[in-house]
């Protein structure tokens, strides 16, 4: 069964690069007022999960947290 | 354990291949994530080479980036300015809260979607770039020409700094990252960078437009800290960016496979950006991050006050992280390079960075087809004495 993935972000920690945003648009976007990143859909498609993982790896500040759920 | 640790002195700059740093790292690499660093100035700090040891020294909260905890881990002709506390608004040399305040006020300014409005004005500054290349040559030098411009720019635009004193500025920041500017040649050069962004702060103050300077004197920051920001930003956008697309398009075009590749599919273009970003990490000397208590890395103890120097070259080079990783493969997965830094500390103009690279490379291989460099690499002067590393200059033609 594929993992479910659900995302948490810290946006006090985020230090509005876009590097989660330029990763992984489907996933993530940034606020207009301070770059801080908003997340679009917080339990992405298993299509989703390597760019999303790739997101949360490069982000620079540790700000995006993945929990990896098995689905039953 | 101990008498395993590498110890060198100083940081080494001696590259024997221009596009790859100096052996003496990867050398070092081999032997252990974290060696001895004998500055200098006789700090005993260290240096790490390895790419994951890299990125969590850099993400780590127990390390601080303030102006204090400064040795320069190569001879340079002016004195040491460490102990010398972080002048207000320099925001790259503080660390949170403070530091969190400014890039809270300056993130917005460089997202994303931000950046991509910004697309149209980066295309006509590089598409005049090359209607002048073409009215004077070839040939040309591509530094001058076209890498240097575009940045400068746009980083004025944005800041609001007229265009006709961005000449001026250019040499004084050229002074102030280069190892060999005396004290007094340093000292002017600032004094000079920063009068000015002081009085345009005032001007912008008396009489807001719609640049970022003009936008900020809305915050609660003070005319010192926005002047110290402003000089931050300036110098940052004037020094880096230009460095990183003449050198990429240097090494593109020392690898004519890897130009081949592009030039049939250039969806590959924003991959390539990052590989030769990677490839080419142009910050070569520092970061560096002084330890505010003592810290454990890899079973060594860093102790409190201690610097630790990353070097970012050798991180992108780590063969652990990168399958042969001096190999430029535009193709590969770039995922977790640190050539804009790691941590919270990561450029603030990369977004910019990367809008100006996709858009500078795109014109110029469209427009200029068969373009060449016309020294072999050996005989292409090299910055390795300036912060920012780079092309002094790169001569080119093209097809006519
Ligand atoms: S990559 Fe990280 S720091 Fe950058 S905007 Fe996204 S969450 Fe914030």
């Amino acid at each position: 069964m594929p993992d479910q993935l659900k995302i948490e972000t810290d946006v006090d920690v985020c230090m509005g690069t876009g590097v989660c945003a330029l990763t992984a648009p489907a996933v993530f976007t940034q606020r207009e007022d301070d770059g801080t990143v908003i997340v679009r859909v917080a339990t992405p498609g298993a299509e989703l999960h390597e760019v999303t993982q790739a997101a949360a790896y490069n982000c620079p500040s540790g700000a995006i947290r993945l929990n990896v759920s098995e689905t039953p | 354990m101990v008498e395993m640790i590498p110890e060198i002195h100083g940081l080494p700059m001696t590259r024997s291949c221009p596009f790859d740093p100096p052996d003496e790292l990867s050398e070092l690499r081999e032997q252990a994530p974290l060696s001895r660093l004998i500055f200098p100035d006789g700090h005993r700090g260290w240096l790490v080479t390895n790419h994951a040891l890299a990125r969590t020294v850099l993400a780590d909260p127990r390390f601080s980036n303030r102006n204090e905890f400064r040795h320069w881990p190569v001879e340079r002709a002016r004195t040491q300015t460490r102990h010398v506390p972080t002048l207000p608004g320099m925001f790259s040399r503080l660390d949170p809260p403070e530091y969190t305040r400014y890039r809270r006020l300056l993130a917005g300014q460089f997202t994303v979607r931000r950046m991509a409005t910004l697309e149209p004005r980066i295309t006509e500054i590089a598409d005049a770039c090359v209607d002048e290349m073409l009215r004077v040559g070839p040939p040309a030098d591509l530094q001058r020409d076209f890498a240097v411009p575009i940045p400068s720019q746009m980083i004025c635009e944005l800041i609001g700094v007229p265009l006709e004193d961005r000449e001026a500025f250019l040499e004084r920041t050229n002074v102030l990252v280069d190892m060999k500017s005396t004290s007094t040649g340093s000292g002017h050069a600032w004094a000079y960078i920063h009068d000015y962004v002081r009085k345009l702060v005032a001007a912008k103050r008396a009489d807001p437009g719609e640049d970022l300077l003009s936008g900020l004197t809305e915050s609660d920051l003070t005319d010192e800290e926005l002047t110290g920001a402003g000089v931050t930003l300036i110098v940052a956008g004037l020094e880096s960016t230009a460095n990183m697309i003449a050198l990429g398009i240097h090494a593109l075009l020392q690898n004519p496979d890897q130009l081949a590749l592009l030039l049939d599919d250039m969806t590959l273009l924003e991959n390539a950006i990052e590989e030769l970003v990677r490839y080419q990490t142009i910050i070569h000397i520092g970061p560096f991050r002084g330890a505010l208590e003592d810290v454990e890395l890899e079973g060594v103890q860093v102790k409190r006050g201690e610097v630790v120097l990353v070097s970012l070259p050798a991180a992108n080079r780590d063969p652990l992280r990168f399958d042969d990783p001096d190999r430029l493969d535009l193709r590969r997965t770039t995922t977790g390079h640190v050539g804009f830094g790691h941590g919270i500390h990561q450029c603030i103009g990369q977004q910019l960075a990367r809008a100006e690279l996709r858009i500078g490379y795109s014109v110029l291989l469209r427009r200029l087809p068969g373009l060449r460099v016309t020294l072999p690499p050996e005989e292409i002067a090299m910055r390795h004495d300036m912060g920012v590393y780079g092309v002094k200059s790169l001569p080119v033609e093209w097809d006519a």
